[in-house]
């Protein structure tokens, strides 16, 4: 067991690397750079060429490409992200209080889809075939179909028209005022909530229309078991595995994924700022985001595959 | 698990499967009537994009600016934009852009996927492992990031739409063809074929693609409403499909927003439309599997 956390862990290694080369050169091959798009945003012309060298020489981009490789790796490897080119502020700086908003939204997202997702699922299971099944099936498709940007213009709309209320459209963090805090983002943990839940829910139903067909089952009815406690002592505790797989999985993409239900709720999470590092071809900032965002989901991907191991003992691990 | 006939009558009748695609057609009604809603949402979407010029009461793109925000009434049944320009056409004319981003991107997706799975599968090995450590990375970036980077790099328009959305679906749908393809690979005809002498880009396409269609195509069904949705969050965003293209995801960008509560039709309608499409989509896709799954099968 210690010989294969070691192995996964390790296994990480590489793939954030990959992640590394991909974004560099992806970045790399946008048009343009941070000192064209700063300076075709200001006036709408260019300024001098030599002026323009210089600023990419203060900020080392004229440097070869495999030279501004290294120096970023270095820099990681120190753990040090090193300055936003648009703004000159230190990468954790910027990135600290819109990780905060991205990972509590991304956790109240996920809680609302396990508290949907769990009962539905086990629900859908066991009256398979009836009007209650497809009820809940229909539900979650409708939450897997529902762009959930379009839910929270709905949620916004719904609240302006019929309360004359809005939600706080700007950030306060919940140590600061935890009511404000939660009046703001909850509208979007919904939205997300809801949408994300769909899969859980479809997952939870197969796993479960699954296990309730084993023979371990039959044998618990058979011996007149009471049903709820068929349900919750043998039937969930199989089932369960997977959804709760999927939950964090999804969890892990919540981080980096919800650019479009920020721009909706006017969020300043980790993917407004990828959008905005694009643009501004801020590539420290912009790398830094995805490897920050690859990081967690490749993290998050492990904690899950060991906690397989340790939770479902068939499960041997070489 | 299959039901053991009881009777003579049964056995014959379960020895010889109904016969026809209108048998096949009449049975998929029957026995999943939600995959038979979703196909009907389909069809009805593919004659709404097909006969466009038709049943469009106005042009999508003329503007009207006399009759800019008016609500929904017997002139415009569904209102018109801050332009001007008629909702209802607007929806009409976005199943087009819809349709062709959701087939374009997921046929690339599933083609390539398809073909790096099998390939993966097929020449196992080194290739096999480099070519999963490379689908890893992939699958380290969220979808929506993948597809904002190769938007950057490419450019706004729907060509390069159909391509950002699709590059995020190649290695999913490689993994899950490579998994089907590892089984097939092991095969006796797989064995006879390479004992016959034949080439690997023969064996990989006629032998092992043809065998791996069924998960395949369950891949590319989910994935269309997931490429609908995507597109619209790229076209939501402004960097997606540009104006004056009548697009769904577009349409709720901007004014739809800024005019919320005193036009709400222009945020609400685009939005159903989205829903509606994916939402037929997936009700197929979902029945397509559980009908290609027999785990799931109702005894």
């Amino acid at each position: 067991m210690a010989f294969y956390i070691l192995k996964r862990l390790l296994a990480i290694i590489p793939t954030l690397f990959g992640v590394a080369v991909l974004i560099f050169l992806l970045l790399r091959v946008v048009p343009g750079d941070v000192v064209e798009a700063r300076y075709m945003g200001e006036g709408g012309q260019f300024q001098s060429q030599e002026l323009m060298q210089l600023e990419r020489k203060k900020l080392g981009l004229d440097q070869p490409l495999w030279k501004q490789f290294t120096t970023w790796m270095a820099g990681l490897a120190r753990l040090d992200f090193g300055i936003s080119m648009w703004t000159g502020a230190p990468i954790t700086e910027e990135i600290k209080l819109r990780f905060a908003l991205s990972l509590q939204l991304a956790l109240m997202a996920s809680t609302i889809a396990t508290l949907l997702a769990i009962p539905l699922g086990i629900l859908a299971a066991i009256k398979q075939d009836t009007w209650v099944d497809y009820a809940v099936r229909v539900f979650s498709i409708a939450g897997l179909a529902m762009p959930s940007f379009w839910l929270g213009i709905l949620m916004i709309l719904g609240m302006l028209i019929i309360f004359k209320w809005l939600p706080p459209m700007v950030f306060t963090p919940l140590w600061v005022n935890p009511w404000e805090n939660l009046a703001q983002l909850i509208w979007p943990a919904l939205a997300v909530g809801y949408r994300y839940s769909a899969v859980s829910t479809r997952m939870m139903r197969s796993a479960m229309l699954e296990v309730l067909r084993e023979d371990y089952i039959r044998t618990a009815r058979a011996k007149g078991l009471w049903l709820k406690l068929i349900l919750s002592r043998h039937a969930l505790k199989n089932a369960i595995l997977p959804v709760l797989t999927i939950i964090s999985l999804e969890f892990a993409f919540l981080l980096g994924g919800l650019v479009v239900t920020e721009q909706v709720f006017n969020l300043n999470g980790l993917g407004m700022l990828f959008v905005e590092g694009i643009a501004r071809r801020d590539y420290t900032l912009t790398q830094a985001l995805v490897m920050l965002v690859a990081t967690f989901f490749l993290t998050v991907n492990f904690v899950v595959d060991i906690a397989y191991a340790w939770l479902d003992p068939r499960i041997r691990y070489r | 698990m299959a039901v053991i006939p009881q009777t003579v009558d049964a056995l014959t009748s379960a020895t010889e499967p109904r016969e026809g695609w209108r048998a096949a057609v009449g049975d998929f009604i029957l026995q999943r009537p939600l995959g038979a809603a979703g196909a009907a949402i389909i069809l009805l979407m593919v004659a709404l994009a097909a006969s466009a010029d038709v049943l469009a009461p106005f042009d999508p793109l003329t503007t009207d600016y006399g009759a800019m925000l008016s609500a929904p009434g017997p002139g415009h049944w569904l209102g018109t934009d801050a332009f001007g320009r008629d909702v209802l056409s607007r929806i009409v004319y976005g199943s087009r852009t819809a349709l062709m981003v959701g087939l374009g991107a997921s046929l690339i997706g599933a083609v390539f996927g398809a073909l790096i799975g099998v390939g993966s599968a097929y020449f196992g090995g080194r290739v096999d492992l480099v070519v999963q450590r490379v689908m890893d990375v992939f699958f380290a970036f969220p979808v929506i990031i993948l597809a904002l980077a190769v938007v950057a790099i490419l450019g706004t328009g729907v060509g390069n739409v159909i391509l950002a959305i699709a590059t995020p679906m190649v290695p999913r749908c490689a993994r899950v063809v490579r998994a089907s393809a590892l089984a097939v690979r092991e095969t006796p005809y797989v064995d006879a074929a390479r004992a016959a002498g034949f080439g690997h880009g023969r064996i990989i396409l006629r032998h092992m693609l043809p065998n791996v269609m069924a998960p395949l195509l369950i891949m590319a069904t989910a994935f269309l409403g997931e490429a609908i949705l995507l597109e619209s969050s790229l076209s939501f965003l402004g960097l997606g499909v540009q104006e004056p293209t009548a697009a769904w995801g577009l349409m709720l960008r901007g004014a739809a927003v800024e005019f919320a509560e005193s036009a709400p039709w222009m945020a609400f309608f685009p939005g159903l439309a989205i829903s509606l499409a994916v939402f037929g989509f997936n009700l197929f896709g979902d029945s397509l599997r559980d009908a290609l799954d027999p785990r799931l099968r109702t005894q």
